[in-house]
């Protein structure tokens, strides 16, 4: 089933391309969700700790917190998301011709899909870098010492690209073995075709937790490449993008304010700190701007808490991933996550 | 030649004036699904047009003959996928043909087990889905075979694991050249011969059996050139390293996967294409034959294949181009072919209007060569009436 789909979003897309009619489509995807009454979000198929679905099928993961958090603001609910989970190869297509609302799918923003796929990204929730994960067998402690393996790396991502740049650059013979999934080209990984996998550093320690033995995986030290991941929306409607970027400000503020989903209903009651009041619709009316209510930044908490507790609770060192906070702490604690202020 | 009146009131009149107006309202809707199409890409602000092609793609392809580096454009990068492609399909047409033939021959056998061998082989694989079977081959593959870095020795050189199948090759030199260039001249050689033995027979009745003469030129002519050539031996033998067989000839397990896969379920389609072509022919046919004095073999060739072949070329030519465009298949198990490079390549730049079209035009192209082949082919085979 899933191999026969794959092609069809490119084709939908052309179809629509050619028979609907030249619309602009401005201002109409908050409508759209409301009338609807859910967001429909395209996530990754699987990749733990961004989006993937639970034990009780559930879908969970920082990507889709992102969703839960927009579902939350625009309607009220989390759990009102509808998740399409889209390869690497389906996923501008599928936002393009409006299959979806936003892509939240660990996504690199860089200035091509910026600028030429007629999407925009709204922020970046996750700052990455590109690694190589091999088989503790081999050996190897650094990427500069691949030369002449054969590495599997998922087509049309910017991994493809950055591989390609690097191995360039250093004068490294190599091969690749190209898969459009990321289950492909896991298990082609894992089955033993290649002696590396190349993507994002928190993607492959994702992959790493889905195997029967964890431990016979290095991830190597080299980072090859910056990736900012984040979710887009399409262009042109610049109300619902408005919506989307100030939803993941809003996680980063009430992280600052040390508003948690614990204590957000009792800091909406007592707190007397302006800022806070404006996060939480208690004090000036922040959301009319966005075309929301009052209480938008409220509900955000309340469903998926402030952006350091999403990321504990998806990739922190208490989930199989593991991953230290990095880059990713807040920049008061001396990472790169930084919001203007909600005011 | 008078031109026909353009009026209603002759019938031929009417038919052209229907046939303009229908002419004339296709090329409009052709036209405005054009124009609507360019509108709705700008309204979307998506990038549209060709001029991408000549970018550098900036990915790497796994495999192919054709010499590719990311810094080529993505016009190289579809044509090295086409090189993929037409490689596959190309072998695989070989082969399918040659294991459906003896299948197809093998299900009308009078031994039994052939029989029920080849009965077997077909109502199996013609009614496995294409893709399980290549998941299935691939898998197969790259779970059971040892790792690259351990491979098994193959005799002469050879090695086969995870990695592939590497095998010596030979390193160009003079002589190979020489080699080549013998292959027509024997194949002419071998021409003459059968065409001088023709039209003795013609004139005298009689006529030389030079059918074995003639393979022994055709073969005789490389062999001569890579002797005057002097007789290059250098092979380029693969080697294990760290990260398994490097160097030699090597065919990656996506290359084999896809061949086996798409060999083995066309192969199947053939051999009945092959059997319904041999039953069409009538028994008296033979009969006939074999009263007129042609031996056993000669009825094969002279009388029942020549006939059988005008029933099989048409859907042959059908099952040729199925297996061309089952390649595209390639993708679910990774092997570069044109689709996976358009794949690849529309999500890298995110036209994937331009790239189906591209996909569109060049599958378009491909089958319709094949099909021309096959028609002029065919037209050979026709049965001449007099």
């Amino acid at each position: 089933m899933r191999r026969s789909l794959t092609s069809l979003p490119p084709l939908a897309l052309a179809l629509a391309a050619a028979f609907a009619p030249v619309a602009a489509q401005a201002g109409k995807t908050l409508d759209a969700v409301k009338a609807r009454g859910e967001v429909i979000c395209g996530v990754n198929t699987s990749a733990p700790g961004f989006s993937a679905v639970d034990s009780q099928g559930k879908w969970v993961g920082l990507d889709v917190d992102t969703c839960r958090a927009v579902a939350a603001a625009v309607l009220g609910d989390p759990a009102k998301v509808k998740f399409v989970p889209l390869n690497s190869q389906q996923r501008f297509a599928a936002l393009q011709g409006g299959e979806i609302d936003i892509l939240s799918r660990n996504t690199t923003w860089t200035l091509t899909r910026d600028a030429s796929l007629g999407i925009v990204f709204a922020g970046i929730n996750y700052y990455d870098g590109q690694g190589f994960m091999v088989p503790r067998k081999l050996k190897v402690d650094s990427a500069r010492k691949l030369g002449g393996a054969t590495i599997c790396v998922q087509a049309g991502t910017t991994s493809e690209k950055n591989v390609a740049d690097y191995f360039q650059a250093h004068a490294i013979k190599y091969k690749t073995v190209v898969f459009d999934t990321a289950e492909g080209i896991q298990s082609a990984f894992f089955a033993g075709r290649c002696q590396a996998y190349t993507t994002d550093v928190s993607d492959l320690s994702g992959a790493r937790t889905k195997t029967a033995r964890p431990d016979d995986y290095v991830i190597l030290p080299d980072v090859i490449s910056k990736e900012p991941l984040g979710p887009a929306v399409r262009r042109g409607d610049d109300e619902w993008f408005q919506i989307v970027r100030w939803t993941g400000f809003l996680m980063l503020e009430a992280e600052e304010a040390k508003l948690t989903q614990a204590n957000v209903d009792r800091m909406k009651a007592e707190s007397k700190d302006p800022a806070v009041q404006r996060l939480l619709g208690t004090g000036d009316d922040t959301g009319k701007l966005l075309g929301l209510d009052k209480e938008w930044g409220y509900r955000i908490v309340k469903a998926v808490g402030n952006y350091g507790e999403s990321f504990e609770r998806n990739l922190g060192p208490s989930t199989p991933l593991a991953l230290p906070r990095g880059p990713n702490r807040l920049w008061s604690q001396g990472g790169l996550m930084y919001a203007p202020p909600v005011r | 030649m008078p031109l026909p009146s353009v009026s209603w009131s002759s019938r031929s009149g009417r038919a052209l004036i229907v046939q303009g107006a229908l002419l004339a309202l296709l090329i409009l809707a052709g036209a405005a699904l054009w124009r609507n199409t360019q509108g709705a890409l700008a309204a979307r602000q998506i990038r549209s047009g060709f001029s991408f092609l000549s970018e550098p793609a900036g990915f790497d392809i796994g495999e192919g003959p054709v010499p590719y580096t990311p810094r080529d454009s993505y016009l190289v990068a579809f044509a090295a996928g086409l090189a993929n492609t037409l490689r596959v399909s190309a072998l695989g047409i070989v082969l399918a043909t040659v294991l459906g033939t003896l299948i197809g021959v093998g299900r009308l056998s009078r031994n039994v087990l052939v029989r029920a061998g080849c009965t077997a082989y077909v109502e199996v694989l013609r009614n496995v889905p294409l893709v399980i079977l290549l998941f299935g081959t691939y898998l197969v593959l790259t779970e059971f075979l040892p790792e690259a870095t351990e491979p098994i020795s193959l005799p002469g050189s050879a090695f086969l694991s995870k990695g592939g199948l590497h095998a010596p090759r030979p390193l160009w030199a003079a002589g190979w050249g020489a080699a080549l260039l013998g292959l027509p001249l024997g194949g002419a050689a071998a021409w003459l011969l059968a065409r001088w033995a023709r039209a003795r027979r013609a004139r005298t009745g009689r006529g030389p059996a030079v059918g074995w003469a003639g393979l022994g030129l055709v073969l005789a002519g490389p062999v001569v050139g890579w002797l005057l050539g002097g007789a290059p031996r250098g092979l380029e033998l693969p080697e294990p390293g760290p990260f398994g067989v490097a160097g030699g000839l090597s065919l990656t397990p996506e290359f084999l996967a896809l061949l086996t896969g798409l060999t083995l379920s066309a192969a199947a389609s053939i051999a009945e294409i092959v059997r319904s072509g041999l039953l069409a022919v009538s028994h008296g046919q033979a009969e006939a034959a074999g009263a007129l004095g042609l031996r056993p073999r000669q009825t094969t060739r002279l009388v029942l294949l020549p006939q059988a072949l005008r029933v099989i070329i048409p859907p042959l030519t059908s099952q040729f181009l199925n297996l061309t465009k089952n390649s595209s298949l390639a993708v679910a198990i990774g092997y570069p072919d044109l689709v996976s490079i358009a794949n690849t390549a529309m999500n890298q730049n995110g036209q994937a209007l331009e790239c189906i079209l591209v996909i569109m035009a060049v599958y378009l192209s491909v089958n319709l060569v094949t099909a021309l082949l096959m028609n002029l082919y065919e037209r050979r085979v026709a049965l001449v009436e007099r």
